[in-house]
Parts: C-alpha cells; sequence; structure tokens
C-alpha cells in the first residue's frame, strides 16, 4: 500500500501505529527531562549531577507511587467514560480512619482504609451507574462530603502512626536479597508468558516472532529489572512502595488488557450504546470500576500515611488532579475507549519527575504549579495536533 | 444569462468510495430542480458540497454563483452566498424554542445584547408567511418530528435564500404537512428562488419539479424537463441496472419455526399512552429470509429493538425459540437465546470506532473465547476467518474500525453477530451508505446464510433490497402489520400500498 493507513505513521522504512509511536515519544521526552536535570544537579558534591543519584530516584519513586496507584485506578474509571474527582478527599478519610483504629491492632487498621475506600468507591460507583447522576456531579459531591466526614470524626486533629509495620508501609526498603531473588521471578514469569504465547500463536495458525524477536522480547525488559533492582539495591534496597505500585501496576494492567472485565471496559467508553447493545451490562461494570478504584485509594491512603507518618485530616488535597493528569499525559482520552496502565504510570511518572527535579533546582512552589499546569496542557495539545495531521 | 447556480465537475472520495465522480448540475432562478436517484448516490454529497460541509478543497471542480467562482471555506460563506440547505438530519436545538432555533447564529442584537421582542415578532412573522400555526415561544423538543422538519425549514427560508436545498424534506411529514410544505415552495418559486429538491417520492417530483436530474453511483446519468419524461423512464435510469444483477436468485426450502413473536406491543418512553409497536406477531423458519417492509417510523426498528430486550419503552409480548418460550429482558438474554442484531447505523449502535477489528468482532462473543481470561490468540484467529469468509478489506484484524469503508464496516458488525452463532439474525438496514459492490456481497451473503440454515429477518428501507431476498414480507404502518406476503404475492405496488396504509 502506497499511503499509510490512517492511524499509523511512517518512520523510514517502519510503519508505527499511532499508539505506538506516542509511547516512544513519551519514553524519549522523559528521558530528556531526567538528562536535563541531571545535568542541572551537577555541583562540587556531586559531579555527576544530583538527579539520578540511587538516593535521589528511590525518592522520586516514592513520591510517585501513591499517585501512581491512584493513577491506575482512575485510568480503568476515565476508560469506561467517567471520571472520579473525590479521590483526594476519599484518601484522607481512609488514611484519617486506618489512623484512628490502630489501636484495634495492625491487621484492622490497615484492613479499616481498604474497605472505607471501597465502600466509598462503591456507594459513587451506585449513584452513577444505578441513579444515573453524572459521574462529575456524583464525586464532586463526594469531594466534599468525604472531607467533611475526615474533618468531624477527626476533630480536625492529626493523628501519628504509631505502628511501626504500617509507618514502614510508606518508608521501609526490601531487603537486597529479597529485591534480587523479586527480578529473578519477574523474568522467570516473563520468560515463561512469552514463550507460552508463541506456542498459542502457532497452535491457531498466526505469525509467530522468530527466535531474535523472542529473545529481544524477553532480554529487553529483563535488562531493565536487573538495572532497576541493582540501581535501588546501592541505597539499601527497593522501598516498600514502589513494590506495591509495581504490584498494582501489573494487576491493574493484567485486569485493564487480558480479562473479559477490561474489554468491556474499553467498549463501554469507546460506544456504550454498542456495548449494550453486544450484551453488555454496562451498569455492573462502573459500579465495579468505582469500587476498584475505591479500594485503590485505600491502599494509597495507606501509602500515603505510613509515608507521612501521621493522618491530618487534610491530607490528599487536589491528588485527583494528579491522578488524572497522570492519566491524560499518558495517552488517556477523557472521552473514554482509549488509554493503557502502563501510559498512566509514565504519566505519573512524568509528574513526579517534574515534581522532584525542581524541588532540587529549589524552583519556587509558584514556579512550580505553573509549570506543571502548562506541561499538562501542552502534552494534550502535542497530541491533539499529531492526531490531526493522521 | 448565467445560471443561478452552477456546480461543475464535481468529485469526491471517501476512504474506500469514490461517492461523485464528474458531475455538473446547474439551478435557474424560478426553478424547482429536482435530483433523484437510489440511496448511494451521491445525492446529499453533492448538497454537502454546495453547502460547504465539505469546504473548498475537500472535492474537485468549481462552483459558481451568478456566473461567479465561488470558493466557500465554512457554512457560512455559503449562507452568505444565499445558500441554505435543509440536510434529511435535523440540526434543531431541541431545548431551545422555536423562534432561537430560527435565528440561532445570527439573533438580532445591539451590542451583542440579544433584543428578544424583536426576535420573537420576526419569528411569529415569519411562522404566519409560512402558514405554520405554531407558537414561537415553544421549545422545539415538545413538537412532534414533522413539525420539527418544519421549524429546520423556516429556519432555512428565514435567511433569505436564493438558494434553497431540501433533502428528503417530506419523509417525516404528515401528508397535510407536506401540502403546506409544496404550497410554500411554490410561492418561493414565484418570488425567483432556485430550490433543489432531493427526493425518492417520485409523485413529489413530478408534481414540483421543473427538471430532474438523475444521479447513478456518484455519476450524472441525465437532466431533463419534466416534461419529457415519465416515471418509469426516470426509475429505469435511477436503476440503470437489471435488477437481477445485483440480486442473485435463490430457490429455498425452509424448515420449522425457529422464531415466534406473539401480540408484540412497545411504549414510546417519552410519549405515555403512545404505541410504537402494536400487537406485532410473526414467525420465521430455519433458512428462511423474512422482511419486514414499512416506511420510516412505522415501528420497524422497536420492533426487533424490543424483541432483543433492548427498547427503553415497556414491551409486552411472548417469544419463542424452538417452540420453547423465553424471556428476554435484556440484549445479553437475546444473544444467550441464539438472538443475533445487526442495528442499524453501524457508526452509532453497532461499531467500537477507535477499537481494533478482532475487538469489534467478538465483543458479543467475547465469553466464548474464556470467561474471565479470553484467548487473544483464539479470538485473531476467528478474526482472521472473518475476514476471510466476508471479505473483509482490512490490512489485518487489528486495524482500527474507523479506518475501513462503510461497506466494510459493515461487514464487521455482521462478523460480530455471526461469531455469536446465532439461530436466528436480525438485520435491520444493512445496506444503508454502502457501495452498490458491498451491497451486492452483502445480498449473496445473506443467502449463503440462509442457505446454511440461518433465520433472517430482514428490515429494509429499499424496497427492490426487501422484495429480491425475502420469502416473505410483513408490512408494518403505524405499529400495526398492514399487510403479509408471500415472495409470489409481494409486489412492490402491493406493498407500498400497504406500508402507506392505503391497502384496499
Amino acid at each position: 500500500m502506497s499511503t499509510p493507513e490512517p492511524g499509523t505513521t511512517r518512520l523510514g522504512r517502519w510503519r508505527v501505529s499511532a499508539t505506538t509511536l506516542r509511547a516512544y515519544t513519551m519514553v524519549i521526552a522523559l528521558v530528556v527531562i531526567w538528562i536535563y536535570f541531571q545535568w542541572m544537579t551537577i555541583s562540587e558534591l556531586y559531579p555527576y549531577g544530583l538527579f539520578l543519584h540511587p538516593l535521589n530516584l528511590a525518592n522520586l519513586l516514592k513520591q510517585m507511587a501513591v499517585t501512581g496507584v491512584l493513577a491506575v485506578g482512575m485510568l480503568m474509571v476515565i476508560v469506561a467514560r467517567q471520571i472520579d474527582l473525590s479521590v483526594g478527599s476519599l484518601l484522607g478519610l481512609a488514611g484519617g480512619m486506618a489512623a484512628m483504629t490502630q489501636g484495634w491492632g495492625l491487621g484492622p487498621s490497615l484492613a479499616t482504609a481498604i474497605v472505607v475506600g471501597l465502600a466509598g468507591g462503591a456507594i459513587q460507583g451506585a449513584l452513577v451507574a444505578y441513579a444515573n447522576i453524572p459521574a462529575f456531579i456524583v464525586t464532586l459531591g463526594g469531594l466534599l462530603t468525604w472531607r467533611g466526614v475526615i474533618l468531624y470524626v477527626s476533630k480536625g486533629e492529626t493523628i501519628p502512626v504509631r505502628l511501626p509495620v504500617f509507618r514502614s508501609l510508606g518508608v521501609a526498603l526490601l531487603a537486597p536479597a529479597a529485591g534480587i531473588a523479586l527480578a529473578v521471578l519477574a523474568i522467570v514469569a516473563l520468560a515463561l508468558i512469552t514463550i507460552r504465547r508463541n506456542r498459542a500463536r502457532r497452535r491457531h495458525d498466526l505469525p509467530v516472532p522468530g527466535p531474535a524477536a523472542t529473545a529481544l522480547r524477553i532480554i529487553a525488559p529483563a535488562v531493565l529489572i536487573v538495572v532497576f533492582v541493582y540501581v535501588m539495591n546501592q541505597q539499601g534496597g527497593v522501598p516498600i512502595p514502589v513494590i506495591v505500585l509495581l504490584a498494582v501496576a501489573v494487576a491493574g494492567s493484567f485486569l485493564t488488557s487480558a480479562t473479559t472485565f477490561g474489554r468491556y471496559l474499553y467498549a463501554i467508553g469507546s460506544n456504550p450504546d454498542a456495548a449494550r447493545l453486544s450484551g453488555i451490562n454496562a451498569k455492573t461494570h462502573i459500579l465495579i470500576t468505582f469500587s476498584i478504584l475505591g479500594a485503590l485509594v485505600g491502599l494509597a491512603s495507606l501509602l500515603h500515611t505510613g509515608r507521612v507518618g501521621s493522618a491530618s485530616p487534610d491530607a490528599g488535597g487536589l491528588m485527583e488532579l494528579d491522578a488524572i493528569a497522570a492519566c491524560v499525559i499518558g495517552g488517556t482520552s477523557l472521552m473514554g475507549g482509549r488509554g493503557r496502565v502502563s501510559g498512566a504510570i509514565l504519566g505519573a511518572l512524568v509528574m513526579a519527575t517534574l515534581d522532584n527535579g525542581m524541588s532540587l533546582l529549589s524552583v519556587e512552589n509558584a514556579t512550580q504549579y505553573i509549570i506543571k499546569g502548562a506541561v499538562l496542557v501542552a502534552a494534550v495539545g502535542f497530541d491533539m495536533a499529531g492526531r490531526r495531521k493522521t | 444569462m448565467n445560471p443561478l447556480l452552477s456546480m461543475r465537475a464535481i468529485s469526491k472520495s471517501f476512504p474506500g468510495v469514490r461517492a461523485l465522480d464528474d458531475v455538473s448540475f446547474d439551478l435557474h432562478a424560478g426553478e424547482i430542480h429536482a435530483l433523484v436517484g437510489e440511496n448511494g448516490a451521491g445525492k446529499s454529497t453533492l448538497m454537502k458540497i454546495l453547502g460547504a460541509v465539505y469546504p473548498h478543497g475537500e472535492f474537485g471542480g468549481e462552483i459558481l454563483v451568478d456566473g461567479v467562482p465561488r470558493r466557500f471555506t465554512n457554512v457560512r460563506d455559503a449562507e452568505a452566498a444565499g445558500i441554505a440547505v435543509v440536510h434529511q438530519e435535523l440540526s434543531v436545538v431541541r431545548e431551545m424554542t422555536i423562534a432561537e432555533n430560527i435565528f440561532l447564529g445570527r439573533e438580532p442584537r445591539r451590542f451583542g445584547i440579544i433584543r428578544w421582542e424583536e426576535l420573537y415578532s420576526r419569528a411569529a412573522t415569519i411562522l404566519r408567511e409560512l402558514h405554520l400555526d405554531l407558537e414561537p415561544h415553544t421549545p422545539v423538543g415538545y413538537l412532534g418530528i414533522g413539525q420539527q422538519h418544519l421549524v429546520e425549514i423556516a429556519k432555512a427560508l428565514s435567511r433569505n435564500a436564493r438558494i434553497l436545498v431540501l433533502d428528503e424534506p417530506t419523509a417525516a411529514l404528515t401528508e397535510s404537512e407536506a401540502e403546506t410544505l409544496f404550497r410554500i415552495l411554490e410561492s418561493l418559486r414565484q418570488r425567483g428562488a432556485g430550490i433543489v429538491y432531493i427526493s425518492h417520492k417520485l409523485d413529489e417530483v413530478f408534481r414540483l419539479a421543473d427538471r430532474i436530474t438523475v444521479l447513478r453511483d456518484g455519476r450524472t446519468v441525465s437532466t431533463d424537463a419534466r416534461s419529457s419524461l415519465d416515471k418509469a423512464g426516470v426509475i429505469a435510469r435511477m436503476v440503470g441496472r437489471e435488477v437481477t444483477d445485483i440480486f442473485p436468485v435463490v430457490v429455498r426450502a425452509p424448515g420449522d419455526v425457529v422464531f415466534e413473536a406473539r401480540g408484540v406491543t412497545v411504549e414510546d418512553p417519552n410519549v405515555s399512552g403512545k404505541l410504537l409497536v402494536q400487537d406485532v406477531s410473526f414467525a420465521v423458519r430455519r433458512g428462511e429470509v423474512l422482511g419486514v417492509a414499512g416506511l420510516v417510523g412505522a415501528g420497524r426498528s422497536d420492533l426487533l429493538t424490543a424483541i432483543f430486550g433492548a427498547h427503553p419503552g415497556v414491551t409486552r409480548g411472548e417469544f419463542f425459540v424452538g417452540g420453547a418460550k423465553v424471556h428476554i429482558r435484556t440484549p445479553a438474554e437475546a444473544i444467550a437465546h441464539g438472538i443475533g442484531f445487526v442495528t442499524e447505523d453501524r457508526k452509532r449502535y453497532g461499531l467500537l470506532l477507535d477499537q481494533t477489528l478482532v475487538d469489534n468482532m467478538t465483543l458479543a462473543s467475547l465469553r466464548d473465547y474464556g470467561r474471565w481470561l479470553p484467548d487473544v490468540d483464539g479470538e485473531a484467529a476467528a478474526g482472521d476467518r472473518a475476514m476471510r469468509d466476508l471479505r473483509i478489506k482490512a490490512p489485518t484484524v487489528f486495524s482500527l474500525a474507523m479506518t475501513l469503508s462503510g461497506g466494510n464496516q459493515q461487514k464487521v458488525v455482521l462478523a460480530k453477530w455471526l461469531l455469536t452463532n446465532p439461530q436466528v439474525l436480525f438485520l435491520d438496514e444493512p445496506t444503508r451508505g454502502i457501495d452498490v459492490g458491498a451491497k451486492q456481497e452483502i445480498y449473496a451473503q445473506i443467502n449463503v446464510l440462509a442457505a446454511a440454515g440461518l433465520a433472517i429477518v430482514l428490515v429494509s428501507s429499499e424496497l427492490p433490497e426487501v422484495l429480491a431476498l425475502s420469502d416473505r414480507v410483513i408490512v408494518l404502518h403505524g405499529g400495526r402489520v398492514t399487510g403479509q406476503f408471500t415472495r409470489t404475492t409481494a409486489t412492490a405496488e402491493a406493498v407500498m400500498a400497504c406500508a402507506t396504509g392505503h391497502a384496499a
């Protein structure tokens, strides 16, 4: 074919789908920002720059963990053509309730956060799906209501985290040996999945990637895993919140791309009428999606409260916007039906990079807000401009 | 003297379809020029070019108004040149009043402040001139669909357009509303306006038009004065081919009854007390094609949607699959009972345009590939097979649905339902808006499926299609069955008489 299909772009002799091209552009943009910050943080103490130092990278990833967990849940909600503005307030409520119930012991305290988040999400999901109230309104109400509830039950006081394990959720490091064990496990799983996938394709008479391509598909991510664990072990080990984020990301990615549930979410977001006429119960799916986000908010509240060391009633303010921004920078369409967990994670990484890098450079708070706002709008602007051409 | 309007050598392509090929068309002042042709012949596309829905640069050829070449970059340019197009699709804002709609975008104002008194009094004048007995303060959403169309026409006329284009204006009008419209057109002609009149209804065309242009497959066939034409001649030019060419002749031997509906009644969810479908019963056998004929608004789609458990209105009636009574409350239950439904308007109801072909094709049968974890390679293989069987032209099953031509998109929707292994397949307007070649392929496919034992219920607005493909035909009018025919008794005249409610 002489002209490229709409939705694909030609790069020399390679034909790349728009989504793939977009993902690469984002990774390249991220690397450029990293190099810039590295270059700008060169000092006598750090002749090669401070930004990419293992200690700072670990810090950056810890900051990112909360936004990342929220973004995975938010992605599912947005893919289904919904929105959740209550995430920050619900995080404050769940974290506060967990801190207040520490007297019941560790298990019940942590469970409280998850249950509160799940319940909050389920209530909002039910109102959206079954009472037909737009998600924007329901969760705007939630934004106010959940904040009011935590202010009421905590009487406006900040509650310190006393349980050591709770505290460690936000800050502790995984022992280096355990990190290496996890890396090996991940690489073995990766290899097994890739090989099984090839076998399945052969069984269905579909084109199977050759040995070189197969090896590349295993080795490239394996190298990333090894480098990641090595760098983190340089500063004492992989932070626990980062492990939690990775687990959530893998689970979220699996749920959205490999399960019928996830596929139906894309269908509902892409064309609700067609989905309904194809026998999909959109209401149930919307309820479940909001509930999943709620549970992830509960989990994120534990990471956040643990990291800060106390639960203040105004914790989590504006976090819903960070989560939405991460999704949008990661290529998620607010019109529904388009977006990936990997993109949302990359988006969260971009946001955390800007936060961390600008703090290192002692950029004023006011300027930080302005730059983050501009980056969000510019990212979507470039995306739209690129799409109009194809 | 230059004609009022002259369109020369107009060409326009869409992905996969050449919609217009070197079409020329002119219009004189004080003339009603009818534009006729089959669905997909290019009439609406030509008028969308005139109205600058497709602006200059998106098509080939030139447009002259009063002999002066014009390049319209947007709809407003065309309007400023005195061109008003009333499209088939309504573009009224239902929440606004009649007067607000008439003046939408050019409200009388001073210093940016709308002068409501002037707006409403001028609207009242326009309605009076058109002999429309409507109150300008009424929200358009309160009006019947025919009256909404009349408001749309009033909106076009209020611009003092010299060139007025009406695309199927009477499709949604009652007879008396249509008479009102004809009177209006007559007076406009006397005032020297040029009117392009697009219609399938040849009675209207022969009553109103001074000249008639026939389009076929995107080309001009002829332009003649009405006096030199007769209806049969126009039909022959519209069709331009022996009907047997496109409809393969088949002989079928239907088996047992697979699906039966008894006493289906559907209430209008918006208007209480109104029935969209009233006591309709039918049965369809293995290997049989049952045609459902009727005009737009006769309740054909409502009937199928209601049986499928997808109608918002309250539905009553009994359904039997293979002789056993079944309860269908949702599309999922309908699918589970072996019913497939290729819905009308594939972009709105059928496709996930921004998803891949395979995602579209397995959407209704995804659980067959694994209840929780679908086998994606199995899906891709099934998608590949469907692409070959239905001859879907696309690079791979991972192409996005929006990149395909209309005919191929329609085949993707068909594939989606075939992959559910249905016993009964409802087809609602399966060939609307696709080119003749794709239509032929869909017809051939319908015959293949019937021969394989599928029971098919076919709804189509194209009467020749229904007559040629169906073993039996039921005709709906006003939500009721007004006629039943077999292949031998179903003639176009008899079916149409029932469809218009004028059966003897």
